[in-house]
């Protein structure tokens, strides 16, 4: 029922607007992964990407034009991602595409968006797609580098220095345990148990018996649900009292919520979407995150939370870009290239002709959860 | 024989020539360049399954080891993209060869169960071995294939290329079902007892067809990720095998253009099936059961229903021709 | 903590995932039993008894026994369905065609669940808390125990109802010889539609009880339908004990792996299988019999 109203206040808008603005609309596209394993981001992506352009149409579209939307979902798939970039560069001519939701998708349709010569601002977090820097391609996604540091930070100032890492064998948690690696050596710290885990499995009592049986003093998981939530439950189960890490993969209430009782005391980086009423109002990105959480929450009826996060920055991202004076894929890519200073939903973004990645590690903050809350550390 | 080679002719004029001219470009060139791949693919599990009567559950594993060993022979290792392709094909030919004597000494579920615990098996190492794949990330930067100066890096290039490797691949096989060989596969599908029997060395030909059956799918995999340039494990999985599996069904068992119409059904669905958004996969799953339920004999049994009735109907002569 | 302690919680971890997996195994066993047909819909049975229980318990807050008794009901009723709509209108079923059918009727139930309930994932409460229970060096949780209680109920029901019913011999009659039990006047279609409610119930049951544990959503049919048919081919696809060992031996298998190498942990279990395939080509359990050429 909510859906046909939200469908028919869709399509009365697009009437509405179709009859106030003659020019030709703009016409951005997106692949997300709706469905298929990485669809807790590409769903919450692909719907604040319409909510963002909707807002915009709805408040006279940018300098008298408004603004077309055309979602593909990929379905996690990177043949499918490739195909569908090249379905919106031929057949819709898009003047920009936003995602893929993922790295691995995003790598297959980089050389695509190279050659055709379409700016691509991708919502997945890992650095490689942005390092070394190419022409065309953007992220908004932190990088999951700027996430392990503020764990290690936090590991240093409690004088940790065995940690026991557990990732999921997928794409995100790959892209963790190597960013985990990479940064452990100059934070002092050694994995002394460095174990993986399948996206579908079930049960991980088997590998967190043996990091009890070793000499780790914290637990890093690296996962989205459910799997994290699992982990928890097993910590829990085998009466395993090191503090538990996560990534902010988990960073949504629906954690929460999985994990019950097991979820407390567990402390993972996130972006401030999670906390934003409890942000000093000095904060650059305060009027965002606020705005952000409350007009999804209108819309969808749950909280608007970091996944979409990368969807509200990129769209507008692109907003700013064409209210700079640009018209063309070109003009585009130049703008966004020049955008600084914009404070979105994950962080203060300064891109650069060095920096398609734009964020510091500031983008992230530490959160416990407590008594079935989020409580920022820091 | 001569009828064949006509038949054949004409698909190839069909797919070689009408289809670019009427498809100038766009995106659905790059569709129809996967009709190709998949058709190869069907092709080669359609020997196996339709011809030997040998169900295989991991197709998907020879098509990601031919993918992955070009990628890394001609990214890390520098290798000759064409060289690389002809050595993949014999290796995964080779480790099919020998698994295959094992393995297809097991029958029904069992023969299934087995080449799927292979297939997973596959999988998980190439998800696994990340400093040789990259594993869950992807495997970036595989250079396009080349002729001298010319490089297939269009979709119209690789759709001549790719089309006539599958038409290359669809006359083997339709060369290969009327030897002798093809006859005595058959005599296996029905009564591997009374081949043996007969004089067939059974256990032999079927493990040669297995290995004949990996090899066209390494092909494809090398042909896939020359064209892609990026390869991942997820497109490697358990669910296209079973898509696979699903191309040959549909198609028609054991009729070579039935499977090229099963790959081509499967792979376009999607795309007439996107405007139902998220309630496509309740329509895939639906279309599947009632094509099934209505035409048990694959499209290609359709296909010849409507042909001959329109045979009939206009006065044509001479019998049916299946 | 030492090696034997940690062995110890490898084997009970892996038995308590185990015994899932023979449930599900079950399912298959009975369908191929007395119809030939391995439905690859049977994790979506399991899965639609996950997301069931969610549904009468989280939104329709019913109370937790009766979710279950009517998750169970309903998606017997969607097995008795499946059956009358998708397998039975198939005049001259091939084994292959009935694949495609079962892979078909496995995409449509996923999709019907993924737009009644959303892709999320959901939990149900544990049945009696959440306090391990120690034994002897390792742990397990209440809802552990009731997985074993219910898988083992379970087998001996179904045992009892093969060899002390009516309906139950006629079904082993089906498995025999579907041609000869027919022409002893039993009703094939219905002991194949009875099969279909059996295993849809005992797939749904298997689905309840794991969700407060490993949690559930619209896409969970896919890998546990997957171990539950490699647990039923361990088992030559008897419907009784040894499919059950072979899904206690699949999750110990797994568990272990796990132990040791978690990232080919699959792939430890899977080579195992296949060995025990190459040697054992019958499956582990059955004599070898003659077939008829």
């Amino acid at each position: 029922m909510k859906r046909t109203v939200q469908l028919l206040t869709f399509f009365a808008v697009m009437l509405l607007s179709a009859a106030a603005f003659a020019a030709e609309p703009l016409k951005i596209g997106a692949l997300f992964s709706v469905t298929g394993p990485p669809s807790f981001l590409g769903e919450p992506e692909r719907n604040t990407a319409q909510m963002v352009v909707d807002e915009i149409n709805k408040s006279g579209g940018i300098k008298g034009r408004k603004l077309e939307l055309v979602t593909y979902d990929t379905a996690g798939d990177a043949t499918k991602a490739v195909q569908l970039a090249n379905k919106l560069i031929k057949d819709d001519n898009v003047l920009a595409i936003i995602g893929p939701s993922t790295t691995g998708e995003t790598m297959a349709v980089i050389p695509v968006v190279e050659k055709e010569k379409v700016p691509l601002i991708s919502c997945a977090a890992g650095s490689k797609i942005t390092d070394p820097v190419k022409a065309w391609v953007f992220k908004t996604a932190q990088n999951d580098g700027l996430a392990v540091i503020k764990i290690f930070e936090n590991l240093q100032k409690n004088k940790i220095n065995k940690v026991a890492i557990l990732t999921v064998s997928d794409g995100f948690g790959a892209s963790g345990r190597e960013q985990l690696k990479i940064h452990a050596a100059s934070y002092g710290i050694s994995l002394v148990v460095d174990d993986t885990y399948g996206p579908k499995d079930t049960d991980m009592t088997a590998q967190l018996t043996k990091i009890r049986g070793s000499e780790a003093q914290a637990i890093i998981c690296w996962g989205t649900n459910p799997g994290p939530a699992v982990v928890a439950k097993n910590v829990k189960q085998l009466g395993i009292k090191l503090p538990l890490y996560m990534s902010h993969g988990v960073s949504s209430k629906k954690f929460i919520e999985l994990a019950g009782d097991a979820a407390e005391g567990i402390i993972l980086p996130s972006g401030k979407v999670i906390v934003a009423d409890q942000l000093p109002a000095s904060d650059p990105q305060k009027a965002s995150l606020v705005g952000y959480v409350q007009s999804y929450q209108k819309l969808y009826g749950v909280e608007g939370d970091h996944f979409g996060g990368h969807a509200w920055d990129a769209i507008n991202l692109v907003r700013r870009a064409i209210e700079a004076g640009a018209t063309t894929r070109e003009m585009i890519r130049e703008q966004l290239e020049k955008s600084s200073n914009f404070a979105g939903i994950g962080g203060v973004f300064n891109f650069s002709a060095q920096d398609h990645a734009g964020l510091t590690k500031d983008a992230f903050v530490l959160v416990r959860i407590k008594g079935g809350d989020w409580q920022a550390l820091d | 024989m001569q009828r064949e080679l006509l038949k054949f002719a004409l698909f190839a004029a069909l797919v070689l020539v009408a289809a670019p001219l009427y498809f100038q470009g766009g995106y659905i060139l790059n569709v129809l360049v996967f009709v190709g791949i998949n058709t190869m693919l069907a092709i080669g599990l359609n020997l196996l399954l339709g011809f030997a009567g040998q169900i295989s559950l991991g197709q998907a594993a020879f098509y990601g080891l031919g993918a992955y060993i070009s990628a890394i022979l001609t990214t890390t290792h520098g290798f000759n993209p064409w060289l690389a392709m002809i050595f993949a094909a014999l290796a995964v030919g080779a480790l099919a060869f020998v698994i295959g004597f094992p393995i297809l000494k097991l029958k029904g579920h069992y023969l299934a169960m087995a080449t799927l615990g292979f297939g997973i098996i596959v999988y998980i190492v190439i998800n696994e071995y990340v400093d040789l794949t990259g594993g869950p990330s992807g495997f970036p930067g595989i250079p396009n294939l080349s002729i001298g100066s010319i490089s297939f890096d269009s979709d119209m290039k690789n759709y001549y290329l790719i089309w006539v490797a599958t038409l290359g691949v669809m006359l083997l096989a339709i060369n290969l079902t009327r030897s002798r060989i093809g006859r005595a596969l058959r005599a296996i599908h029905d009564s591997e007892v009374a081949a043996q029997v007969l004089g067939i060395n059974a256990r032999l030909l079927k493990v040669q067809i297995f290995a004949c059956s990996a090899m066209i799918s390494s092909l494809a995999g090398s042909l896939y990720a020359h064209y892609i340039t990026f390869v991942s494990p997820s497109t490697f999985g358990f669910h296209f095998s079973v898509e696979l599996l699903t191309m040959v069904v549909i198609g028609g068992l054991g009729s070579i253009y039935g499977s090229f119409l099963g790959a081509a059904l499967i792979t376009l669905l999607p795309e007439f099936l996107r405007a139902f958004h998220d309630y496509d996969i309740i329509f895939y799953g639906a279309l599947l059961m009632i094509m099934t339920i209505f035409l048990p004999g694959g499209l290609i049994q359709g296909g010849t229903l409507v042909w001959n009735y329109l045979r009939n109907t206009l006065g044509g002569k001479g019998g049916a021709d299946a | 903590m030492n090696l034997s302690d940690q062995l110890l919680q490898y084997i009970l971890s892996g038995l308590s995932t185990g015994a899932i997996y023979a449930l599900i195994g079950l399912g298959f066993a009975i369908i191929y039993n007395s119809t030939g047909i391995i439905n690859f819909a049977q994790g979506e049975f399991v899965m639609f008894g996950g997301m069931l229980g969610v549904y009468f318990f989280h939104k329709q807050g019913l109370a937790l026994p009766i979710a279950f008794l009517l998750a169970v009901v309903v998606t017997a009723l969607c097995g008795v369905l499946f059956e009358r709509f998708a397998i039975r209108p198939l005049r001259r079923p091939t084994p292959m065609n009935m694949v495609i059918i079962t892979i078909g009727g496995s995409i449509f139930l996923r999709g019907v669940a993924m737009i009644a309930w959303g892709k999320d994932t959901h939990v149900l409460p544990t049945f009696s808390g959440d306090e391990p229970i120690s034994f002897a060096g390792a742990t397990l949780l209440p809802q552990h125990l009731w997985i074993f209680a219910i898988t083992i109920l379970l087998i001996i029901g179904t045992k009892l109802f093969f060899s002390h019913t009516i309906s139950g011999k006629a079904m082993s009659a089906c498995a025999v010889n579907r041609r000869a039990a027919g022409l002893v006047g039993i009703d094939v279609r219905r002991m194949i539609m009875f099969s279909f409610i059996l295993s849809s119930a005992i797939g749904a049951m298997a689905g309840i009880i794991i969700a407060p544990l490993t949690m559930t959503s619209y896409d969970v049919g896919v890998m546990l339908g997957l171990k539950g048919f490699c647990a039923a081919i361990i088992g030559g696809m008897s419907s009784g004990l040894p499919t059950v060992i072979g899904g206690l031996l699949l999750g110990v298998l797994e568990s272990l792996g796990a132990g040791f190498s978690s990232g080919y942990k699959d792939a430890v279990a899977f080579v195992i299988l296949l060995l025990i395939l190459f040697f054992r080509p019958q499956g582990l359990f059955s004599r070898g019999s003659s077939e008829r050429v």
